[in-house]
């Protein structure tokens, strides 16, 4: 017998069985074997032939679960059937992933609102850049991971990995866990590689059959042998291998969505610290302190050392820290871990993690002010402010005293109210009041860092002058909790084994069976025809029946 | 030291050209002389040899790299751009020994060849690494994904393959894939145009730089090529005549408004022109397409074989790339900044390498995918990768713009 093909497989894509719901029909269907299959089976579970075919073709039968029915092409009455039948699409699997291909991509046009240097999201992407930016504000782009249709789509990803495994893995499992040996010779002749031929009659076929047996048996081929037909098999292993993938991503989303609704599961906070001050951390019972915090740069005199441009390179951030916790009782800090935190050498304990993340050399802490009389260019004094810790009042000589009305650490004008923007002393405004004996009502006077007030101040009888700053280095640490880790990198290493099982593994199964002085060889594999048809031909050829599988001695024949 | 970590690296780029030069001797070469098995046979050796060779110096390269250094070579666009190269050669060579099939290697080595030009082109000085690469995981994090990325990309060539094999032996000129087959191969001339014209600029020490203003602070740009297009609101500094121009043209539009956006669209402007006259000289002279005129070293191929190796390949290097650039890089960046994604551009762009070849594979083994849609599907993956190496790091500021 010859078979012609002509490269079906490549030309016409293979049949969507997916779109082909089994005809309908509520009874099961008996095949000519005798055997009665399951609704919805297309190869008879019993001898592998074709079951409601009209016509003979000689097309390769389509192999997917070996024929067998899955629930979502049985069951459609429900709504619970709909709804499984949706999910259990991979036509559906593949347009939520596309979709989320194209969100990514969408989200990747401008910076995300997390990493602007700005907090007006709504000024900033019109300002920047323009018409389109102020666009991809409104349409949501700009914080598009973390919007509610993301969610959505992780979500229903999800039920996708699910529902889509459960409906393929169940019959793929009954069906490879129940095979016969014995197959139809349709089955065999309408593998994709498969091969009949006459037995010469000197050939003693039970010799033939154990030739080959252990032919296959030296490629670690797994035989079963019933009557004068043959099953070799291995690597079923790379079968399970997408299930488990699946199972390992579901894990990660899992993890994902726990770090979402779980409280205190995360935590996504930062914190500044000037050297030799102590913090309290947010969120967590732990205070900071920040021995020194250091920045050092790479050789400046070796141009090697520098960058492109010439510009100094960092090689250092790190800060000598200490972590304490506050004792219930006493209420004092006791130490409880020290070392330095440094880029990529975060500092650990239990799950709380603590990042270098940000450097600010000289930042002002406290400033020095000189009290002047105008009319007799008398000093009055010199006073010490500290930014952090102002004191209410600084009493100073003849009985001067400058008391702190009000104090902006990091001053800006909202509207035309002074305000703050945070706590640290970026550009601290005072509202001093100067009361003294030759005053007959107290003095009010202003100062911002930066800006010349001398003319709001005309009138006034004294005035402040800053005479020095002290600076200090500080440091800017992430403080971070994320307990679903433990199960999101569970949930990666799961799928990166199916991943591995799947690809560098392969399932072959090869059918031989002796009939009526023809020898039929079928044999099916995941993927690797090449390997699969080499092998054959190596484990033929010790057999003294020298046969060809390759898709060109198909055609010539 | 350094001079022989250079010569180590000009030595692999010419073996990687001799193999290819002996790549396509094996396949069209007429040797009546020895017969025609014999002379590919032969000639296909030649150039699996010269390959290994190259391969072995380009390893070489990477050794001493590391030891002057002190850190893996992959930290900037070139040194990671040369270890895609090598991660290339590599996979060809294992994809070579399971398959045998000689044209794969006559268009896997001038995408190598390619390749190392493209990352020539970028400064090739050891430099320092700042802190957050200053870790065991820059080898391990950027090799593993320059490995699945090689792979993947021998994928791309063999869907390429079979690309231009299903036109040519089906006598498909007039059909569309026909069409989007020559601009792909249009595409690949582009890259071969921008490595020329980076060759030529700075092999005249050419120079050009504007002054204008980003976020309202004075810049300096400057050009390495002549400037077609200025940025947007910017005085001349200085520009080298060459050619009788200059004067930019026109000026880049007032909303690309990046730091160096706008000497970048000149470099795409220079790729997209160079290109075009290439190809416009190739047709002038050879009168043909370029599919037409490579379908002769592939013509005696098996469409079937060549669907399989380019699936083989994607399968080979997806794990890969999924460890690499997912896995391993969700723990350095957890180690390095405190969150294990962060939808950095970069980030965001290997997932989309990841959901296309996670599409591919489901479209191929359960929607039937095979031939023609699953080779297109896998030349659209090479141009995500490519996009992400070139646009993603020149284009879109991020955490990764190490270059």
């Amino acid at each position: 017998m010859s078979v012609i093909i002509d490269k079906w497989s490549i030309i016409a894509p293979a049949k969507d069985v997916d779109a082909e719901w089994g005809g309908g029909e509520m009874e099961n269907t008996k095949c000519e074997c005798g055997h009665s299959n399951p609704v919805g089976t297309t190869l008879c579970e019993y001898c592998g032939k074709p079951l409601e075919e009209e016509n003979a073709s000689d097309q390769p039968l389509e192999m997917r679960y070996d024929g067998k029915a899955r629930r979502s092409q049985t069951k459609k009455t429900t709504w619970v059937d709909h709804v499984w039948n949706f999910f259990s699409s991979v036509k559906i699997a593949v347009w939520l992933i596309v979709i989320t291909l194209v969100i990514s991509a969408l989200g990747t046009i401008f910076p995300q609102e997390r990493v602007i240097p700005s907090g007006n999201p709504d000024v900033y992407y019109k300002q920047k850049y323009g018409t389109l930016g102020d666009l991809y504000y409104n349409v949501g782009l700009s914080d598009v991971f973390n919007s509610p249709l993301f969610m959505i789509l992780l979500a229903m990803i999800g039920i996708s990995l699910v529902v889509c495994s459960l409906d393929r893995v169940v019959p793929l499992y009954k069906a490879l866990n129940n095979q016969k040996i014995v197959k139809s010779p349709v089955f065999l002749t309408r593998q994709r590689v498969s091969r009949t031929q006459p037995i010469p009659e000197e050939m003693d076929k039970g010799e033939l059959l154990k030739a080959l047996s252990k032919a296959l048996r030296k490629k670690r081929y797994y035989i079963r042998q019933e009557g004068s037909s043959l099953l070799a098999e291995k690597g079923r292993i790379s079968r399970w291998g997408p299930y488990i993938n699946h199972i390992g991503l579901i894990i990660f989303l899992v993890g994902i969505l726990l770090r979402i609704v779980m409280p205190g599961w995360y935590l996504d906070e930062s914190v500044f610290v000037q050297d030799g001050k102590t913090k309290k951390l947010p969120e967590v019972g732990y205070y900071i302190k920040n021995v020194k915090a250091t920045m050092e740069l790479y050789d400046q005199k070796d141009s090697r050392e520098q960058a492109e441009n010439g510009q100094p390179v960092v090689k250092k951030y790190e800060t000598k820290a200490i972590l304490y916790k506050k004792n219930p009782k006493t209420g004092k800090l006791q130490e409880v871990k020290k070392g330095p935190i440094s880029v990529n050498h975060p500092m650990k304990i239990g799950d709380l993690l603590l990042y270098q993340a940000d450097f600010e050399a000289n930042q002002t802490q406290a400033i020095r002010l000189q009290l002047t009389d105008k009319k007799t260019k008398a000093k009055l004094g010199e006073f010490r402010i500290n930014l952090y810790k102002p004191a209410p009042e600084y009493t100073l000589k003849n009985g001067m005293k400058v008391r702190i009305l009000n104090y902006f650490p990091d001053f800006v004008m909202e509207g035309n109210r002074p305000t703050t923007k945070s706590e640290v002393a970026n550009r601290p405004a005072f509202v001093f009041e100067v009361t003294g004996p030759k005053l007959k009502k107290p003095e009010r006077s202003w100062m911002i860092a930066g800006t010349n007030l001398d003319d709001i101040s005309k009138a006034n009888r004294y005035t402040i002058d800053l005479t020095r700053l002290e600076t200090a280095n500080s440091t800017g640490l992430m403080v971070r909790i994320d307990k679903s880790l433990p199960i999101i990198f569970t949930g990666l290493g799961i799928f990166m084994v199916g991943l591995s099982m799947g690809f560098f593994w392969y399932h072959r199964r090869i059918w031989v069976r002796v009939k009526d002085d023809n020898l039929y060889v079928g044999a099916h594999t995941n993927k690797n025809w090449f390997g699969l048809r080499r092998e054959l031909e190596q484990a033929c050829q010790v057999t003294g029946l020298s046969l060809s599988f390759s898709p060109d001695q198909r055609r010539e024949e | 030291m350094e001079q022989a970590m250079e010569y180590a690296l000009l030595a692999a780029f010419f073996f990687y050209l001799f193999s290819t030069i002996a790549y396509v001797m094996a396949v069209t070469g007429k040797a009546s002389r020895v017969g025609k098995d014999v002379h590919t046979q032969r000639w296909s050796r030649r150039g699996l040899v010269l390959a290994i060779i190259g391969g072995t110096l380009h390893i070489l390269f990477t050794v001493i790299r590391i030891a002057i250094s002190g850190h893996f070579p992959t930290s900037n666009m070139f040194e990671f751009t040369a270890f895609l190269c090598l991660s290339i050669v590599a996979a060809y060579i294992v994809i070579y020994f399971i398959y045998r099939i000689t044209v794969l290697g006559a268009f896997v080595m001038p995408l190598a060849v390619i390749m190392l030009a493209y990352a020539s082109v970028f400064p090739t000085e050891v430099k320092p690494l700042i802190p957050a690469l200053q870790s065991y995981w820059l080898g391990i994090h950027v090799t593993t994904v320059a490995i699945g990325e090689g792979a993947l990309a021998v994928g791309f060539v063999a869907g390429l393959i079979y690309l231009i094999c299903w036109v040519g032996q089906g006598n498909r000129t007039h059909t569309r894939t026909a069409a989007f087959l020559e601009g792909v191969l249009v595409l690949l001339l582009m890259l071969v145009g921008f490595v020329v014209m980076s060759g030529i600029f700075s092999g005249l020490g050419y120079q050009a730089s504007f002054q204008h203003s980003v976020d309202e602070k004075p810049v300096v740009e400057e050009y390495s090529m002549l400037p077609i297009v200025s940025p947007h609101d910017s005085k001349v500094s200085k520009v080298d005549s060459f050619a009788g121009l200059e004067k930019p043209l026109f000026e880049a539009p007032s909303w690309l408004k990046g730091e160096k956006a706008a000497g970048k669209l000149n470099t795409v402007i220079w790729s997209v022109i160079s290109g075009l006259i290439l190809y416009g000289l190739l047709r002038l002279f050879l009168r043909r397409r370029l599919y037409e005129l490579l379908f002769p070293l592939v013509k005696n191929l098996d469409l079937e074989m060549v669907d399989e190796v380019s699936y083989r390949a994607i399968a080979i290097g997806y794990p890969i790339f999924t460890l690499g650039g997912l896995i391993f890089a969700m723990i350095w960046a957890h180690e390095a900044w405190g969150r294990f994604w962060g939808f950095d551009p970069k980030e965001n762009w290997a997932l989309i390498t990841w959901l296309f070849y996670s599409v591919y594979l489901h479209l191929r083994l359960s929607r039937g995918w095979h031939g023609l849609k699953s080779s297109w599907m896998s030349v659209g993956g090479f141009v995500v990768i490519m996009l992400n190496l070139i646009a993603i790091n020149l284009v879109l500021a991020g955490l990764h713009s190490y270059a």
